[in-house]
């Protein structure tokens, strides 16, 4: 009777343990199942490369490149921000801070990425939309450049922890070998421990990176929402997701434009896809 | 000599800036929430409905979704996640399935919240034809915090020394009885914190609950886990973008609440992790 009842048990954990696959296949066939039926009236090149998003005039036009640029820009724009603050105060937690204000500082990153993408959104709202309108001379605040700076806040915490983590994991005999060598700690940190944790670093920008191309509500409160080909980095755009969370409420299910946005979600599912697992292979030649 | 000390000190001073323009702002943002939004606390805000179109009242309603869609989300995760980190930590072996379980737990984490909500649109929503409701929204978000909880309880049970389950196994106790009776009670604390940071995580996520059940505006509350219902950070939203001319003070008094849910529970989260840590004794 016990033994059954173990069997049971055993069964279900391993039903549990493979769960995470069949989620994300999951997910990916819904999307897939809501998503082509958009290809039945649509040209899949006319959905990818067409210059207009007018999904609600008659008919439709579903050309999604306006918002890949949109998204596009702004991840860059994060990206240039982020990557030299986040890797440095990465470093600066991992080699130069004393132990006391290290613990501080990473709990202190740990409450940055805790707090919701909504409140960080409202707060942009009211603070730095202004700043960049007045800066700038704009006529509106809710630009790519609102919203990168915002996103590369929200990339910063896991750059951050993944990029310390690297770092932390190189192992103390390349570090001891070249101080004994007479190196200073800075040429320590910059031609032994960054080159051995390049991987992980790597790993982590595109993981923040991940973050950044797939983040929603921020974005859509501060970039103000204009779906055009953006040409300057001051004007507003729209990006990817704030298209489907802006929209997917008065789409009408079963329509093109319900489908459209489904697809729309399915560019983004391989986009941060292919990431995460270039991201995962990094991280694995990391730990060899 | 000395230009590689002064090149030191520059490149430290620099390092040190970069931490600064991080941890400033942080602290800007939470200073200015508290300070902005605490005149807007009082009990009518807690415990009233929203009036005159969102424009005065209080925030009752969102509060009371947010916390069902919360326990609803761990109520889901909690038992499939901790399952599953018992498998990789305790069954799976070094081989391809282990590989691509653990591949899938990453692009779990790392799919856009966005399409979390699609996919519970589609799923929830439609397929199953549970309409927006709690039910629809909580399963959804139940499946985004999966992976949280599955990685940080399988490091909470991997932590565990191996030599725990070889005493155990010695004295004839089998593999279930081992972990059951030995591997769990040692790994609670890690577990909690897990558990609580997928609470915050819930607590604080827009995206998924949009189309899945989210209420505009709903002044009563839910009756089954079938209604639609009011949720915070979905509230936040619709105040600070849709609705004009609502007061200031009742955006930053909105935003401080759900600020003081997520912060409280991510605190609650770094205290036990830490005091476990201290009273470790292996």
């Amino acid at each position: 009777m016990r033994k059954f009842k173990e069997f049971i048990i055993e069964k279900l954990i391993l039903i549990c343990g493979l769960a995470s696959i069949f989620f994300v296949i999951l997910i990916f066939l819904f999307l897939l199942k809501e998503g082509l039926a958009l290809f039945k009236t649509i040209n899949p090149a006319k959905f990818l490369f067409g210059k207009n998003w007018y999904p609600i005039s008659e008919p439709g036009q579903f050309g999604i490149s306006p918002l890949i640029l949109g998204s596009l820009l702004v991840t860059l724009g994060a990206a240039i921000i982020s990557i030299p603050i986040g890797v440095g105060c990465a470093v600066y937690i991992a080699e130069v801070a004393p132990l006391k204000i290290k613990e501080m500082l990473k709990a202190g990153i740990e409450l940055l990425a805790a707090i919701p993408s909504v409140v960080l959104g409202f707060i942009g709202m009211v603070t730095l939309v202004p700043w960049v309108k007045s800066i700038f001379h704009l006529p509106t605040g809710l630009t790519a450049l609102s919203g990168s700076i915002m996103l590369a806040f929200m990339a910063m915490p896991t750059i951050v922890s993944i990029a310390e983590d690297a770092l932390y994991s190189v192992p103390k005999s390349y570090k001891e070998g070249a101080l004994a060598l007479g190196a200073t700690h800075w040429q320590t940190i910059y031609r032994v421990m960054l080159p051995a944790a390049s991987s992980g670093i790597l790993a982590a920008v595109m993981l923040g990176i991940g973050r950044v191309i797939g983040e929603t509500m921020a974005v859509m409160m501060i970039t103000g929402n204009a779906a055009l080909i953006p040409h300057s980095i001051l004007q507003p755009v729209r990006t990817l997701t704030a298209t489907i969370a802006a929209e997917m409420g008065e789409a009408v299910v079963g329509s093109e434009h319900y489908f459209a946005l489904f697809a729309v979600g399915i560019v983004l599912f391989v986009m941060s896809f292919i990431i995460n697992v270039t991201a995962d292979l990094f991280l694995h030649k990391e730990r060899r | 000599m000395r230009n590689t000390q002064r090149a030191e000190k520059i490149a430290f001073f620099f390092l040190f800036l970069a931490t600064l323009l991080i941890v400033v702002p942080v602290g800007l943002i939470i200073v200015i929430i508290i300070q902005k939004g605490l005149p807007a606390i009082n009990w009518q805000f807690i415990s009233d409905i929203p009036r005159q179109g969102m424009r005065a009242g209080g925030i009752y309603p969102a509060i009371v979704g947010t916390v069902y869609l919360v326990v609803g989300a761990i109520i889901f995760a909690l038992p499939i996640g901790l399952l599953a980190a018992i498998y990789l930590s305790e069954y799976a072996k070094d081989n391809l399935l282990t590989r691509v379980i653990k591949l899938a737990i990453v692009n779990l984490a790392g799919v856009p919240s966005v399409v979390y909500g699609l996919f519970g649109l589609a799923l929830f929503v439609i397929f199953f034809k549970f309409g927006a409701s709690i039910l629809s929204g909580a399963l959804t978000l139940g499946i985004m915090i999966l992976p949280i909880i599955i990685t940080s309880s399988r490091e909470a049970l991997e932590s565990v020394p191996y030599s725990f389950r070889e005493v155990s196994f010695s004295l004839g106790a089998s593999k279930w009885q081992t972990i059951r009776h030995i591997v769990l009670p040692n790994a609670i604390p890690g577990i909690l914190t897990g558990t609580i940071l997928g609470l915050g995580r819930a607590a604080g996520e827009t995206a998924p609950i949009l189309f899945t059940v989210a209420a505009f505006y709903l002044p009563q509350l839910p009756h089954s886990v079938f209604d639609q219902a009011m949720a915070l950070p979905y509230h936040l939203y619709v105040i600070s973008t849709q609705v004009p001319n609502v007061d200031e003070k009742i955006r930053y008094g909105t935003a401080l609440v759900l600020l003081v849910m997520v912060l409280f529970m991510n605190l609650v989260a770094i205290i036990i992790r830490y005091r476990f840590r201290k009273k470790k004794k292996w």
